[in-house]
């Protein structure tokens, strides 16, 4: 792990308008990220966590503050600026694997690189690769409804490495699978920090999931206000 | 894999919604396409018509008949070919239901002013040589069995009594638009009879068909046609060809303008059941387009898949419904044939269905798309779960 801050947080604040109420949910968060690290966002439900994970993603939108990712302030991009560097930049694993039912496992993985100016043969290549990190390339043509959740989601890591982003955002990424699959899912996201040094910033209710994660920071009432160093 | 294959994975996705969108926009563009050609029959005596063909008829209505002396007055006012003249018959074969059109003319200028009419030159000269022969379109022919030498009676409507004629000619048109239903016969067999039945209605015609030269001179020909015969017992009024078949359809106007709401009235119905479709499928996705948004596709890419999905069943919607309107409409012009001889799908109307299916497929995705262009990310991905 390298101690370059990868992502720098500073003054973020964030709050919803419900009819003529405004709900804090994000409220002066300070904090950086170094480049290879596997950070863990706990806290209770409502307590901002996912999203706190929103905005490093650029999917959603601070009131105040700076999010510098890579060196690039992304709160002063534009949705067409955000969502070019989201291609580039992001990879999404979410808790209810978010594939397109209708497409295969290769074309899932596939799709992100459909923005780049990869050729099919490239795209094919690494999808193949992406497949075969997640040991999923018996499994290519299999649309997501013949696979199990563990597989889904392992699926979903392989959209989410395939166009090798800055860093990996997870949201509940275990949230809806069985203990087994859970561990599998675990083990290679570890597997993904160690071997390719990928930073990954993982959200998640469960204990066991985070100790995974090199860093556990709390999140309670929208204020970052605890931290752990999780056992590696 | 590109967007164009996940566009129609999908458009077929939800198979039974789609599958009877897809049947209700094949309908409507049947429906459309069968009332576009009836409007398109309905003008197809006006489509038909030749630019070098003024029709001179009683001032008055064209009920009304003209002297047969008119006519060589008429053949002297320049610039004109050609005269014929003639009637309308109005005969009932057998029975009132087996209507087709029946002229009692002047045979021999007739032929020569409608050289659409193509006839083998035997049976041209069969036809003048025989008081009583009459030239019968094929359509006709076909529709009653008839051959050469076949006897037809009429019985007369306007001119009493039982006709019998003799089938000598049968023509072809030259053009799609020529009228292949039509029965002529010598205006000479019923004017050599009424002289001796009914002699105060001889020697009368319903109107005159005059070739022009110059068919930019009609107005100044029509004109001096008309100031020959000014102040006379029967005065007449001489327009081109189509300003007189135009006069016949003007009459059921309203009729033409009802059909052609009533068209369009079923493609804002169908633009409705498209668009109830692409509202509850874009509203589906809604997290499947978050998700893609989150990945970096941006708003342009997703209005393409929404739109390209509803101009996907659209256009098959469309193929369909063109490819039915052509046995529909020649079964409905088989069945129809007394009222509406021409009955061809346009050119022009498969132009409208094109445009139609374009139309519904654009209208339809409208507001799905802005509404799922629009949606914040993270809104649109707690769709999920």
């Amino acid at each position: 792990m390298n101690n370059k801050a990868v992502v720098e947080i500073k003054g973020l604040s964030k709050s919803y308008v419900r009819g003529s109420q405004t709900i804090p949910v994000l409220e002066d968060i300070t904090f950086s990220i170094d480049e290879g690290e596997f950070l863990a966002l706990m806290g209770p439900s409502g307590s901002g966590k996912s999203t706190l994970l929103n905005l490093i993603a650029g999917i959603d939108r601070a009131d105040s503050g700076s999010i510098i990712i890579g060196g690039v302030d992304i709160a002063v991009l534009s949705e067409t600026e955000l969502a070019q560097w989201r291609a580039g930049n992001v990879g999404f694993i979410f808790q209810f694997y978010n594939l397109i039912p209708v497409l295969t496992a290769f074309e899932n993985v596939e799709l992100p690189l459909l923005l780049t100016g990869l050729s099919k043969k490239e795209r094919r290549e690494h999808v193949e690769m992406a497949l075969r990190v997640v040991s999923l390339e018996d499994r290519i043509d299999h649309y997501p409804g013949q696979l199990s959740g563990g597989q889904q989601q392992r699926v979903a890591i392989a959209r989410a490495v395939v166009t090798d982003p800055v860093i990996l955002v997870a949201d509940e990424p275990t949230g809806d699978l069985d203990r087994v699959s859970a561990k599998e899912i675990l083990q290679l996201m570890a597997r993904l920090n160690t071997e390719s040094g990928k930073t990954i910033i993982m959200v998640t209710h469960d204990p066991r999931a985070a100790e995974k994660a090199h860093i556990i920071r709390q999140l309670d009432k929208g204020v970052l206000h605890e931290f752990n160093q999780a056992p590696v | 894999m590109n967007l164009i294959k996940l566009l129609f994975k999908n458009a077929f996705r939800h198979k039974l919604r789609t599958y009877l969108t897809i049947l209700g926009m094949t309908i409507a563009i049947l429906a459309f396409g069968l009332l576009r050609t009836v409007v398109s029959a309905w003008y197809a005596g006006v489509e038909a018509s030749s630019a070098n063909r003024l029709v001179t008829r009683n001032a008055i209505s064209l009920i009304f008949s003209l002297p047969i002396s008119y006519k060589d007055k008429i053949r002297q006012v320049e610039g004109v070919k050609q005269v014929s003249y003639g009637t309308w018959f109005g005969g009932i074969y057998i029975d009132e239901k087996n209507f087709f059109a029946n002229f009692a003319m002047e045979l021999k200028t007739y032929l020569e002013l409608y050289p659409e009419l193509i006839i083998s030159p035997d049976q041209e000269a069969a036809l003048l040589r025989d008081r009583r022969g009459a030239v019968v379109g094929r359509k006709l022919a076909e529709r009653f069995g008839w051959k050469l030498g076949d006897v037809v009676t009429l019985k007369g409507t306007i001119f009493p009594g039982n006709w019998e004629l003799i089938i000598r000619a049968i023509y072809k048109g030259r053009d799609k638009s020529t009228d292949e239903s039509q029965l002529i016969f010598h205006w000479d067999y019923i004017n050599e009879t009424l002289k001796k039945t009914i002699p105060r209605r001889a020697d009368q015609v319903g109107f005159f068909v005059i070739g022009i030269s110059n068919p930019n001179q009609a107005a100044e020909a029509s004109a001096a046609v008309d100031k020959l015969f000014k102040n006379s017992l029967a005065e007449t009024l001489t327009e081109t060809e189509k300003a007189f078949q135009m006069s016949f359809v003007s009459m059921t106007e309203a009729i033409v303008i009802a059909i052609q709401l009533v068209s369009f009235v079923i493609i804002i119905i169908i633009m409705a059941v498209v668009a109830n479709t692409m509202a509850m499928a874009a509203r589906e996705r809604t997290g499947e387009y978050a998700i893609l948004k989150a990945l970096g596709f941006g708003g342009w890419y997703i209005a393409a898949l929404i739109f390209g999905e509803s101009l996907v069943i659209t256009g098959i919607g469309c193929a369909l419904g063109i490819a039915a309107t052509f046995p529909a409409a020649k079964a409905f012009g088989d069945a129809m044939g007394a009222f509406f001889p021409i009955f061809n799908v346009a050119g022009e109307t498969i132009y409208m269905d094109i445009a139609s299916f374009i139309i519904v497929g654009v209208v339809a995705a409208i507001v799905p798309t802005v509404r799922t262009v629009n949606i914040r990310i993270a809104d649109g991905l707690r769709k999920i779960g």
